[in-house]
């Protein structure tokens, strides 16, 4: 039997980034005695990372604007596969989400008149996202930061204690949820099983409603803008508690992430770039975006490079430049001018500013950009071009949630926010709708997360509790690295073929036979990951925290792997060289990854099942937003009589 | 591309003690330490013990000191040293060490804490908030802090002087007062808080001697010494004779935003 050390709370929020600080603050301020669990240090969360800025339709900047305006290009953007309540919540709430934070002690930068400043970005109709210079991320992680600490202060000015009813525990990792079912899983939510990385302490937090808000998977790819953090932890635990994926076939290959020297391949450079004024030329010089506007945005961007141009100045009388396209849309175009022998020296294309604005403005708007190209590359982007390829960068797809509550499908006190959640942005998510996305639904989630623990608290059946027995489990499975026999698996060279794998067999483009191939081989790493060992002892080990890690990675791989297999079309995030087209017929289908039950216990059996489900039917009012023969593009025929 | 193997000395240990190690490993072409480090776990350390999140110098986990200097390792390229030279990687000296590279900077947190919040002004409405950017871009320039804590370790207040530390914030967060005390809409004077006297009699703003090496460690490049704890002092200095200046500066400048 394992002792490990128990408390409890009312809600237990895994993650500290804009979803789960949010989340958190909610639940809260909502009475709920609220902990908060985080991998890294508080404050360093991948949110911190976000450049560009956080979209909302508060109109300051051009007055056109609405969340009916934001809320159509969410849809187009995400090729109508979003799950549209969310898109309209979010669309509507956002404003009020960006304008909370000002009242927390943000500092935007500010338009002449003194409001909020808005900036353009791909797909979005207006100006719309709210930024502090390209560190956006930044400002809204301190700023939520703030206010936890400013929560912190009031409680120990009544109790004494500022982790009376808010408490980060930073650097700890959750390896599982809790719950109060049988030994095969399922049943209430009661907890999470976690260690602690400064000790390697195993811990409990008992607690009847869960918030996972974990951010995304880019580590199984190989080129990615992600940090080491993003290895799908809580698709897994999800998964492993026995809550569905949706739609996890669409990943965000961003089209602008640097590609040399290597070591820094992948870092990203912010859409801004582009929302800003810079352009995009393969190596004939070309501008080589007006050859890749498709049919269903042809009516919407410009024609010539004058027309693009004028747009700066005059956005009522001119198209945008096609730069601007959705980001899949660049990305693919990029990889075709590559493919096409036009890239640059080390297998990009050109992305220029330094023609386009004064050095002054170009420091002044981009001041990371400068700097990281400056560091990091010897590249002065006021002077020359970057060079730029695509990079894994966000997970569309994502935890199933009902769109109101943010709660997961079919784990009683299981909620889930952020990119960790599917559905928001369909098969494509526009620049900016991330941020906003993490404050709309993390606030979602704290809200009904602290309104089901309430309840839970005093319902006669009691709180949920974790057996004894699922700890032991928790625990055994946790120390499996340290006994692994002769001849162990390195997790790291495991972690390097995971990435190599989805690199080249599920990325940016596909084709069915890779996928297939792709699935053999992740079944060969989870044999190769049952043996993984490590070296040394559980303090700080970060050979051990991999070795966990990989079975996260692995079967959010596999997911990915399966559902890309199985959509047979191309849309947004999902391109597939042997189905080209859109298909219309499956605009109405979601794809549901549910664990294999009970799980095998042979590591090369799948661990994964698809099921197709059908969308809900989009509400009348919201269809009426847009032209009929848009509507025509999208929709699959049935739908269009119904 | 060019590849050469490069002489490392890493300090290994843990709160126990620990030494520095020699390792040889191979360098290629654009790298930085944080790269050598990745390349050390990889092949030859498993378990050797290093924070780090966004690998462009964004998150300020990655802070240690390498020959001595208090430095971001993902954003210290190995360009800058010589192929001949040893290069040495020591955890930050101001904190406890945990383990290996991985130092406790819980300090930091603490202090955080002690800076009470922004204080909203009350009667403006969430959205009516109203600021000129020339009024907002002091606080901005202090809000650019990727609290990487490097300005912490380096100043010479606490650095070699943990005797100091209860009664001292710190560049960062004596910094982050000045922001709060700068911000165009912040309340607290009328809430009561007189944010120049608290950081004089609370925060150890009096042990500043503005040597300028928090300044000089920056890797964001923020002004820390002049633009934001001298006038932190002239302002506490004013306040302290004069509580009606004081006032005067506050009501001048909220009058004047648009
Ligand atoms: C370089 C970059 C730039 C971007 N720019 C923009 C932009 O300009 N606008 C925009 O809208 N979006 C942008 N995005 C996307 C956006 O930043 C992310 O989608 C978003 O920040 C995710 O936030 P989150 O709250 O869901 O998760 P995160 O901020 O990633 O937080 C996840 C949290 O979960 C914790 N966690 C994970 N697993 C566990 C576990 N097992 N146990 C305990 N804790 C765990 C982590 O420690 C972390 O605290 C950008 C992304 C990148 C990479
Ligand atoms: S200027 Fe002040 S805070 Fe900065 S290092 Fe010197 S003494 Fe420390
Ligand atoms: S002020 Fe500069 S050195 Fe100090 S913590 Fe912030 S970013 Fe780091
Ligand atoms: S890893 Fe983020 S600053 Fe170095």
């Amino acid at each position: 039997m394992t002792q490990v050390e128990r408390q409890q709370w009312d809600v237990v929020v895994v993650g500290a980034g804009g979803a789960g600080l949010r989340a958190a603050i909610e639940a809260r301020e909502r009475g709920a005695r609220t902990a908060v669990i985080c991998k890294s240090l508080f404050g360093k969360a991948h949110t911190v990372m976000a450049e560009g800025g956080i979209a909302a339709s508060m109109g300051n900047v051009n007055e056109g604007d609405n969340w009916q305006v934001h809320f159509r290009d969410t849809m187009r953007g995400g090729k109508f596969l979003n799950q549209w309540r969310m898109a309209e919540l979010h669309a509507k709430e956002a404003p009020d989400r960006v304008w909370e934070l000002e009242t927390w002690g943000a500092l935007f930068d500010r338009t002449p008149d003194g409001r909020i400043s808005q900036r353009n970005f791909g797909g979005h109709e207006y100006p719309r996202l709210a930024h502090v210079g390209d560190r956006t991320g930044l400002e809204l992680i301190r700023t939520l930061q703030q206010k936890i600490v400013q929560l912190q202060q009031a409680d120990f000015d009544e109790f004494g204690d500022y982790e009376a009813r808010l408490k980060v525990f930073q650097e700890c990792t959750v390896t599982r949820v809790l719950q109060d079912g049988g030994p095969a899983g399922g049943g209430r939510v009661a907890g999470t099983f976690c260690y602690e990385r400064e000790s390697g302490r195993f811990f409990v937090l008992e607690a009847p409603a869960v918030v996972l808000a974990t951010g995304g998977i880019g580590k199984s790819f190989k080129t990615t803008s992600n940090s080491w953090e993003y290895t799908g932890d809580g698709h897994a635990l999800a998964l492993l508690a026995g809550a569905p994926l949706l739609n996890m076939e669409f990943v965000q290959f961003h089209p602008t992430g640097m590609v040399w020297p290597p070591s820094v391949k992948g870092i990203l450079v912010t859409e801004s770039v582009r929302g800003d004024g810079g352009v995009l030329r393969n190596s004939d010089g070309k501008r080589f975006m007006f050859d890749y506007v498709p049919d269903v945005f042809k009516e919407k961007y410009a024609e010539s490079e004058a027309e693009g141009d004028r747009w700066y100045d005059d956005p009522d009388h001119n198209r945008r430049p096609p730069e601007l396209l959705p980001r899949d849309e660049v990305a693919r175009a990029i990889n075709s001018e590559v493919k096409a022998g036009r890239g640059s020296p080390h297998g990009g294309v050109f992305l220029d500013v330094s023609t386009r604005m004064p050095a002054e403005r170009i420091r002044r708007r981009l001041p990371s950009m400068y700097h990281q190209f400056k560091e990091l590359a010897d590249v002065d982007i006021t002077a020359e071009p970057m060079e730029v390829g695509p990079t894994c960068h966000y997970v569309m797809g994502g935890i199933a949630v009902d769109s109101d509550t943010a709660a997961t499908v079919g784990v009683p006190g299981l909620f889930a926010a952020g990119e960790v959640a599917g559905g928001m942005h369909g098969s494509n998510r526009l620049g900016g709708n991330s941020l906003s996305d993490l404050l709309v639904f993390g606030r979602r989630a704290g809200l009904h997360a602290a309104g089901y623990a309430r309840e839970h608290a005093s319902s006669p059946a009691g709180r949920p509790a974790a057996s004894q027995a699922r700890i032991d489990e928790a625990a055994a499975e946790a120390l499996a690295p340290f006994h692994a026999a002769e001849g162990a698996e390195n997790p790291y060279t495991l972690h390097q073929e995971l990435q190599s794998t989805m690199n080249d067999l599920v990325g940016i483009i596909r084709r069915a036979g890779e996928m297939a191939q792709a699935l053999e081989r992740l079944a060969d790493l989870r044999v190769r990951a049952s043996r993984a060992g490590v070296e040394g002892h559980r303090q700080f080990n970060p050979g051990w925290h991999l070795a966990l890690d990989l079975r996260n990675m692995l079967l959010v791989s596999e997911c990915v792997a399966r559902a890309a297999l199985e959509r047979t079309e191309s849309r947004g995030g999902h391109t597939r060289e042997d189905c080209p087209g859109m298909d219309r017929a499956w605009r109405p289908v979601n794809l549901l990854c549910r664990p294999v039950d009970p799980a095998p216990a042979d590591p090369a059996a799948d661990r994964i099942a698809l099921v197709r489900a059908r969308t809900d039917p989009i509400r009348p009012d919201l269809l009426a937003l847009f032209e009929k023969e848009e509507l025509v593009k999208y929709l699959a025929e049935e739908e269009l009589y119904e | 591309m060019t590849t050469y193997d490069a002489r490392f000395r890493i300090w290994r240990g843990d709160a126990e003690g620990g030494e520095l190690r020699d390792f040889t490993v191979e360098v290629n072409d654009g790298e930085v330490v944080l790269d050598i480090v990745h390349r050390l776990q990889a092949t030859q350390a498993q378990d050797l013990a290093v924070r780090w999140n966004c690998k462009a110098g964004k998150c300020g986990s990655c802070s240690a000191e390498v020959n001595g200097r208090p430095r971001l390792l993902c954003m210290t390229r190995m360009s800058t040293f010589g192929s001949g030279e040893t290069i040495t990687v020591t955890p930050l000296r101001a904190f406890p060490v945990i383990r290996d590279l991985v130092t406790d900077v819980s300090f930091n947190y603490a202090k955080a804490r002690e800076v009470p919040a922004f204080v909203p002004p009350e009667g403006v409405a969430p959205g009516a908030y109203r600021m000129r950017q020339v009024d907002v871009e002091r606080s901005q320039e202090f809000r650019k802090c990727i609290e990487c804590f490097l300005c912490q370790d380096t100043c010479h207040v606490v650095r070699d002087h943990e005797e100091n530390k209860p009664a001292f914030a710190g560049p960062r967060f004596l910094m982050r007062v000045a922001e709060l005390d700068m911000h165009p809409l912040d309340a607290a004077a009328e809430a009561g808080l007189d944010r120049g006297r608290a950081a004089q009699e609370e925060h150890g703003l009096g042990l500043c001697n503005i040597t300028k090496c928090c300044t000089e460690v920056c890797p964001e490049g923020i002004k820390i010494t002049d633009n934001a704890l001298i006038p932190l002092k002239e302002r506490a200095v004013d306040r302290k004779y004069d509580p009606l200046v004081w006032l005067g500066n506050k009501i001048g400048r909220r009058s004047g935003t648009p």
